[in-house]
């Protein structure tokens, strides 16, 4: 089994933050990589990015979004309870290298996946301007950490209950405006990715994101994750999950994501009901 | 007219009984029932118990089969079992799903006039036999050798490796991916064909012999080939499988309801998709499924279909009935449960609907050409023959690659054109020092009993180098 630690209820308890007990995978673990969890024996297998990895103490941390049952399920682990299964880590890193001016734009629980990125870009001596954006400030996780990884954080929420009103391409476009970009990184809802991808795109600048498809055993064995990249399908738990954001057929990534939605809606009600 | 002499009775070889099609068509459950204690001892009668058996060097870990089948006869089941472990660690497994008309029992001599000897039912029989009822003793250990073993990957061909070396006195460990052990026979092969608990028995009974099996371990992730060296393994063997899908390349391939086998497959045999809600991870049923390929995966993957509730499992593969090469008998089980075949045949492009959901697939009739490099005629699309086939799922098994997650995180593995690990055919051995490697990852998609053949070799090798110094 594999302990939690520490746990935390983020975003009015919609967001979840787990700290758990995984010593060889906080060993190798390198921003941008995954883990694949599993709660129990009936359990199904579920990617999440991590948001932190501390090697000396042998944690990895995972902040995910209570979406459907396994999330649920997830929520309901205390400190001291822990996933059966945590493989990983999985998937490339991402390539952190001096580039210069960066700009990082996470959207909801993918801020919790931005967030090493930014920091080891930081570390690496890149200029960071870092752009974070969720529904309304309840949502909004990690403002702090990210406002330390970055110099210079500017915060939209679609409500406008806090920041900036209106959505993160708002932002990145007056960024990319001032000119001087060379790199963006993008990281969070597909529709996000696909918007800010065409913008990033109008200006020229080199874009990477983080892509989420389903996947099942997160190795390479299955093609469950595959996803259109410059016309070519690619795997994205082995050849990802990052890839070229100029690249990607979002549309049909965004199919593809709904391809169990009757499936989720009718586990997510059993488990409700039974948990009510 | 001359009388003729009254002939020795002959004892005709003994089918298990198994469920109907109808019924098991609905059901995960195993198909055939296996032998009873009476029908085992009157086929086991039937073995000639050859001086220089012909049936011995067809099986790929050499049995001794005509001793094992004589103890059965004597009924000494446990015995029989006891000496079917000398030489292979998973009988269980190997009676059922060995292809034992190309192997053993091709070469019985009883099959040249009569069918052979059911050499692979008796097999399956003392297995079973001593799981049930069996003394639990384990088969003799040797002393320690103060040697550690790494085994990479928990299929077949390592549990074999794992099987012969615990029993050398090495101390063996194998390292998992998944969750669970057992490689193809737990993600691959579906229950109606070989049960889970079987598998988990067998590898449990590896692992009361001192195996340690750690899962969750993707070696060239969690830890790399060096790492193990360096965490003190004298030698290590790779055993990780074909596990790479390969995709059609055509038009529409990444519409939602198309699936590779490996994926369909895991879902449902692993994840144990097909008692959804029970288990979480859900799987798409369709009413008409389409298989494309015609190997035992395909066979698997179609009678997998019917049981999820497919109205119609058709099979599409792009040559004829004669090159199917899938086991007649797996084909004839699909058949009696209602798979239909088309042949000659091939997908062009697949059609979705708006939501991206696949509604139907366009294909055109091919013909059979002049034999290519494989030596089967190669198949040429007859022009304007095309026409559509109404499908919801798509499954597609037309084989499998090297999955190049270890092998290219790994430096000084010579690989061939087609990323498979190089290795002596007489040991096993690959260019990297004290590194072996068999089974798919070494031949590409093959056969259990094959990879567990490569086991073997590779074993006896590893021994010898722990022993020996080579």
């Amino acid at each position: 089994m594999f302990t939690i630690v520490r746990r935390e209820e983020m975003a009015e308890g919609t967001v979840i933050l787990n700290e758990i007990e995984a010593p060889k995978i906080a060993r190798k673990a390198k921003p941008g990589q995954f883990v694949i969890l599993k709660a129990n024996d009936t359990g199904e297998r579920i990617p999440l990015t991590m948001a932190d990895t501390d090697p000396d103490k042998g944690t990895i941390t995972v902040i995910y979004m209570v979406v459907g049952k396994s999330t649920a399920l997830f929520k309901t682990l205390a400190i001291g309870d822990g996933y059966q299964d945590v493989i990983g880590p999985l998937g490339k890193p991402t390539e952190i290298e001096k580039i210069g001016n960066v700009v990082c734009v996470g959207g909801g629980t993918g801020i919790a996946v931005m967030h090493p990125i930014t920091r080891a870009m930081k570390e690496a001596g890149n200029h960071i301007i870092a752009i974070i954006g969720a529904r309304s400030k309840d949502l909004l996780i990690l403002e702090d950490e990210m406002r330390s990884a970055s110099h210079e954080l500017l915060v939209c929420t679609d409500d406008g209950s806090y920041g900036h009103h209106g959505f993160v391409t708002d932002k990145l476009r007056e960024v990319c405006e001032r000119g001087d970009i060379d790199q963006a990184v993008l990281i969070g809802p597909v529709p996000m990715m696909k918007f800010a991808s065409l913008l990033t795109k109008e200006f020229d600048v080199p874009t990477l994101v983080s892509l989420n498809p389903i996947m099942v055993d997160g190795t390479g064995m299955c093609g469950g994750c595959r996803v259109t990249v410059g016309g070519k399908t690619r795997f994205a738990c082995v050849d990802g999950p990052e890839f070229d954001g100029h690249q990607v057929d979002y549309d049909e990534l965004m199919a593809r994501l709904q391809a169990y939605c009757e499936q989720e809606k009718q586990c997510y009600e059993n488990f409700c009901t039974l948990n009510t | 007219m001359p009388k003729k002499a009254p002939k020795k009775e002959k004892i005709p070889r003994q089918q298990m009984d198994e469920q109907e099609p109808q019924v098991r068509a609905k059901n995960f459950d195993e198909v055939p029932f296996g032998y009873t204690k009476e029908q085992a001892k009157l086929e086991a009668a039937r073995c000639l118990q050859c001086k220089k058996p012909a049936c011995v060097p067809g099986c790929p870990v050499g049995i001794d089969i005509p001793g094992f089948i004589r103890l059965i006869q004597d009924g000494d089941f446990t015995g029989s079992c006891r000496l079917l472990w000398d030489k292979n660690a998973l009988p269980a497994i190997c009676g059922r799903v060995c292809p034992q008309e190309l192997q053993c029992e091709g070469l019985c001599i009883v099959g040249k006039k009569d069918d052979p000897v059911a050499i692979g039912n008796l097999e399956r029989f003392a297995a079973d036999w001593e799981r049930h009822h069996g003394t639990g003793v384990l088969p003799p250990r040797e002393d320690p050798t103060g040697k550690k073993v790494a085994v990479v990957g928990s299929g077949p061909s390592g549990l074999t490796v794992a099987g012969d070396l615990i029993k050398k006195g090495h101390a063996v460990t194998i390292f998992e991916a998944f969750h669970l052990p057992g490689g193809v026979l737990v993600y691959g092969i579906p229950e109606f064909r070989l049960p889970k608990e079987i598998v988990a028995q067998e590898v449990n009974f590896l692992e009361r012999q001192g195996v340690r099996i750690e899962c969750n371990q993707v070696v060239g992730r969690t830890i790399s080939l060096e790492e193990l060296f360096e965490d003190g393994y004298d030698a290590v063997f790779l055993g990780v499988g074909a596990g790479l899908p390969r995709f059609l390349n055509v038009p529409g391939e990444n519409m939602i309801g198309i699936y590779s086998a490996n994926e369909y497959l895991t879902r449902s045999n692993l994840m144990k998709a097909y008692l959804f809600p029970k288990y979480d991870t859900p799987i798409i049923k369709g009413k008409n499924v389409v298989t494309l390929g015609a190997g035992n995966v395909a066979m698997d993957s179609a009678r997998t279909a019917l049981r999820l509730g497919a109205e119609r499992s058709t099979i599409v593969y792009r040559r004829s009935r004669q090159e199917v090469p899938a086991r007649a008998a797996e084909v004839h089980h699909a058949e009696e449960e209602g798979v239909v075949f088309h042949f000659l045949t091939a997908p062009i492009r697949f059609m979705g609907n708006k939501k991206g959901r696949l509604v139907g697939m366009e294909c055109i009739q091919m013909e059979l050409g002049e034999p290519d490099e494989s030596g089967r005629r190669r198949p040429l699309p007859i022009k304007g023959s095309g026409f559509e086939i109404e499908c919801d799922l798509a499954i597609i098994a037309v084989g499998a690659g090297a999955n190049p997650l270890l092998t290219q995180s790994t430096d000084g593995l010579t690989l061939n054109n087609w990323g498979y690990i190089v290795t002596d055919e007489n040991t096993g051995k690959t260019s990297k020092k004290g590194v072996w490697a068999g089974g798919d990852i070494v031949t590409g998609s093959a056969t259990v009993i094959l990879a567990m053949g490569a086991g073997r070799v590779a074993a006896d090798s590893i021994d010898d180098y722990l022993t020996w110094g080579w």
